[in-house]
């Protein structure tokens, strides 16, 4: 019996079987966990000085990396949307391109790689340690539900973050864009802003850029949470946790945003 | 740090969200372009409306006034309709025609308003009697081809007709 079974674990369909069930099953942690977390979050509401502690914490300190990436991306669109507009002489759209990409795509997505790089990361790492130092045990020793105390507050933290960081990655991409279209190369100040206006439409491309941002910062944040309250308590199991967060984070953010914009500028 | 000085910083950082939202909505969108003022809605059957788009300008000589509520399709009389919103500012003599124009040469669509000469002003809910369709490019290309096409072919014709 027992070497029957070995056998068995062994082979490639089990093996797959044990795949699937195992992704089945994580699926549905995941799933109970976030609604554990939506569950507990009238401690967000409870205790607001905790929330803010943490948008200081993952909002205030990532704007820095947010501002000068925004800044040098938009410097770039600028330059190569000048260099492919200008072979049909149709300069002047540049500020259209350049404010259309950063608010629909690129202020949302990067902002979100990056946010899962800079703020994803030290969640996962301060919650892995938390439950390496046996912190998070001696909480509920004392009565005091981790859930809410620790990761409640990280949670809204991050959804809060999230889009004000996307907002101003997409102002100061605009921005960079407008300094190397219109103050170095020398395109019409006029039609560069005028284009935009006439192109960018509030609801459909800001709104839905705003709620893209929205879903990726409760992406980005769930993930780095689950994986440090997953995470094994040692060393080893802190950085892989680590290294899962900014891996799974960065792909579900990129496939989200697939379906979103199918969704969202699909007709 | 002091919980004052966070919440300071937070404040600050949350305003500063709002101040980049302001700005994509005001400098980058197009929100400055939203009236809030009372508006009266007429529509117009055309044979062929181009690229107009909804939210596309109503001009009259220039000057915006009004905006492309819906574009439909009416499948009795294969036309679009199309409504248009205009700001109760601005009220046209029943027989102003309206036409889909281009800004620029290859610029956006717009709807163009000729003020009529008749007494009565449109109601709301009105109907545009005359209208103008948009010029498509490949239509003038193709009728100019085929025009001067035309031409050469006609002038052996025209040169044999008086023989007849």
């Amino acid at each position: 019996m027992t070497d029957s079974s070995k056998t068995l674990r062994r082979g490639p369909i089990s093996r797959l079987g044990g795949w699937v069930r195992g992704t089945i099953g994580g699926l549905g942690f995941f799933t109970r966990f976030f609604l554990a977390l939506l569950g507990r979050s009238g401690t967000a509401l409870r205790r607001p000085r905790l929330v803010s502690q943490q948008i200081h914490f993952i909002g205030n300190y990532s704007l820095l990396i947010i501002a000068v990436s925004g800044m040098f991306v938009g410097f770039v669109l600028g330059l190569q949307g000048y260099y492919t507009l200008r072979r049909y002489g149709s300069e002047e759209s540049l500020g259209l391109l350049v404010a259309l990409s950063l608010v629909r795509e690129l202020g949302p997505v990067v902002t979100a790689l990056l946010f899962a790089g800079r703020a994803g990361t030290s969640l996962t790492a301060e919650i892995g340690l938390m439950k390496a130092g046996e912190q998070l045990s001696a909480m509920e020793v004392m009565a005091v539900d981790p859930m809410r105390r620790v990761l409640v507050p990280r949670l809204w933290g991050g959804i809060i973050a999230m889009p004000v960081l996307a907002a101003v990655f997409s102002m100061v991409g605009i921005m960079g864009g407008w300094v190397v279209g219109v103050v170095l190369i020398g395109v019409d100040a006029g039609a560069f802003w005028s284009q935009m206006q006439g192109g960018v439409d509030v609801w459909s491309d800001v709104a839905n850029g705003v709620v893209k941002s929205v879903v990726f910062g409760i992406t980005v944040t769930l993930v780095a949470l689950y994986e440090g309250w997953q995470a094994r308590p040692t060393p080893e199991g802190v950085a892989r946790a680590t290294t899962r967060t900014v891996v799974v984070g960065s792909l579900a953010v990129l496939a989200l945003d697939f379906l979103l914009t199918a969704l969202m500028f699909g007709n | 740090m002091s919980r004052e000085k966070t919440d300071f910083w937070v404040g600050l950082f949350v305003l500063l969200g709002a101040a980049a939202l302001v700005f994509l909505a005001l400098r980058a969108g197009n929100l400055s372009t939203f009236s809030f003022a009372p508006t009266y809605s007429v529509s117009a059957n055309f044979d062929n409306i181009g690229g107009l788009k909804e939210r596309a300008a109503v001009k009259s000589a220039g000057v915006v006034v009004g905006r492309v509520a819906k574009i439909g399709f009416d499948d009795k009389t294969f036309q679009a309709v199309v409504t248009l919103q205009l700001d109760t500012r601005y009220q046209f003599p029943k027989d102003s025609s309206v036409a889909i124009l281009t800004s620029g040469l290859l610029g956006e669509q717009y709807v163009g308003v000729t003020a009529g000469t008749e007494e009565d002003n449109f109601a709301d809910g009105g109907k545009i009697r005359y209208t103008q369709s948009a010029v498509v490019l490949e239509n003038l290309i193709s009728q100019f081809l085929y025009g001067s096409a035309e031409k050469q072919g006609s002038a052996p014709a025209g040169d044999a007709a008086p023989k007849n």
